[in-house]
């Protein structure tokens, strides 16, 4: 079946088999490797990215579901070699161990901060409740997307934790 | 495989009418065809088709996403619709397939049945309503054709003033309900209690409704026999997510928070 879709603000069409996912074409077909797999059935969020500027799951969609959209993955955003905030936020917070987590993580941040400009970190914590992450334990995740949240204000970023903690000891 | 994508309802109604698997958001279907249950041959995708995705306060498109009613949706619903999965389950998943699916545990199921609202059924020849406690009929059954369309969700035009909703499951977030629960009172008392994953359909605690709709300010003990009401009134089963004793307690409890809410906004 023939799609047209736009990825990362390029046109493409392709001729795909129906039962193909998303997440495959933008793998396999596409090249875009940036988008992981974990589990394949909605529930990791590791294959979060935006179609129509709304995070959904691509382990949930049928490729051919996508004609017509427009996807953003995680290769789509830095802007000629410069890293987006959030990126940028994962790399200065240490918002990352493995990275397995790391683009879905970073799809949905985008997604969150797309609506709200200084999210609370409750909000921060439900808008990545659909990501797992075996590694972190979180923390760093919301401080990355602090950063990015205040970097997007055009404001500085809270000093990193670790800075704190040695101002108290 | 096949997938069509229907431009307008009647398309997307012939499909089914011809045996097509109709696919909304995805997050009930897909999950079972990436295990392997399910295999369509033949899919109807609905997710771009405008014409049920219409919404007013007493009428909700099957088409329409969590993540709009979560904003825009009549207060319980919206509490219920913001539990739904995470923020990429509410931007696919739809109220249609909500209800489509029939889960115990769906958690928009509750508040239809909480203010009586009834389910759109369209095919080629025209549609029908059916109240909710007409349409589903048990454990992912529903009362609908194999050639019709879940089109809408009708609602009253005086929803009462005080709804409130909350779930009960074993984390936080994107957590299958283990118990939820949707509490309504009017200003002269009338209370609705409706309930999740705790018998084969959504249901209501008719007695408990009955003995607190009488109560203006009711006492400690009082709502202590209404919480027991509604746990001796739920038929939930012992299952992968919780046993049937726990439900009992747990839908007791539930109903009498949101009843307390209730009444702290009446007073408020
Ligand atoms: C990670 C995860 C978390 C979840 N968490 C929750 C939760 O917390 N609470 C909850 O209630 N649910 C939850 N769900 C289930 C699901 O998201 C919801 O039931 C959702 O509303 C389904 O809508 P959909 O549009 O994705 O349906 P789909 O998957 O597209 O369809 C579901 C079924 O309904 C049929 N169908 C769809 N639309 C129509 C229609 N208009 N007419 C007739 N038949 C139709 C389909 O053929 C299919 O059989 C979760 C799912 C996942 C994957
Ligand atoms: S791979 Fe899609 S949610 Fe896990
Ligand atoms: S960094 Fe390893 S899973 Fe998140």
């Amino acid at each position: 079946m023939k799609i047209s879709l736009t990825i990362n603000g390029r046109e493409v069409s392709a001729d795909v088999e129906p039962r193909t996912l998303l997440v495959h074409f933008l793998r396999e077909d596409q090249g875009l490797t940036g988008t992981h797999i974990g589990c394949e059935t909605s529930y990791c969020g590791a294959c979060t990215v935006l179609v129509d500027g709304k995070t959904v799951k691509s382990c949930t969609m049928f490729a051919v579901q996508a004609d017509g959209a427009s996807i953003t993955t995680v290769e789509g955003l830095a802007d000629n070699g410069q890293l987006h905030p959030v990126q940028e936020g994962f790399w200065e917070r240490h918002g990352l161990q493995c990275g397995y987590c790391t683009p879905g993580m970073i799809m949905s941040a985008v997604g969150l901060l797309q609506e709200k400009q200084s999210p609370s970190e409750d909000e921060i914590r439900h808008a990545i409740e659909g990501n797992l992450c075996r590694c972190t334990g979180y923390h760093n995740i919301v401080r990355a997307i602090e950063y990015a949240a205040a970097k997007m204000r055009g404001e500085e970023p809270p000093p990193p934790d670790w800075e704190e903690e040695e101002v108290s000891v | 495989m096949e997938v069509i994508h229907p431009r307008n309802l009647e398309e997307a109604l012939a499909a089914v009418a011809d045996g097509m698997t109709p696919l909304a958001g995805g997050t009930d279907l897909m999950v079972e065809v990436n295990y392997g249950q399910k295999r369509p041959e033949r899919v109807v995708a609905l997710r771009r088709l405008a014409d049920i995705a219409d919404f007013s306060p007493t009428r909700i498109g099957a088409g329409v996403r969590w993540r709009r009613i979560e904003k825009e949706g009549p207060r319980a619903l919206a509490q219920a619709a913001r539990t739904v999965g995470s923020p990429q389950i509410r931007n696919a998943g739809t109220i249609g397939g909500n209800v489509a699916t029939a889960s115990p545990a769906g958690d928009g199921l509750p508040f239809l049945a909480a203010v009586d609202a009834s389910i759109e059924l369209t095919s080629g020849s025209g549609s029908r309503l059916l109240r909710w406690d007409e349409y589903f009929v048990g454990v992912k059954q529903t009362a609908r054709r194999s050639d019709e369309l879940v089109t809408a969700i009708v609602l009253a035009d005086d929803l009462p003033e005080r709804q409130e909703f909350a779930k009960v499951g074993v984390r936080n977030a994107m957590v299958i309900s283990t118990v939820c629960c949707v509490v309504t009172r009017r200003e002269d008392g009338a209370t609705t209690v409706a309930l999740g994953s705790v018998a084969p359909t959504p249901m209501r605690a008719r007695r408990a409704e009955e003995m607190i709709s009488s109560e203006r300010s009711p006492s400690e003990a009082t709502l202590a026999e209404f919480a027991r009401l509604v746990s001796e009134e739920v038929a939930p089963i012992t299952d992968h997510r919780s046993t049937e004793e726990y439900r009992r307690h747990a839908a007791g409890v539930l109903a009498r928070r949101l009843l307390e809410r209730c009444l702290r906004r009446e007073a408020a």
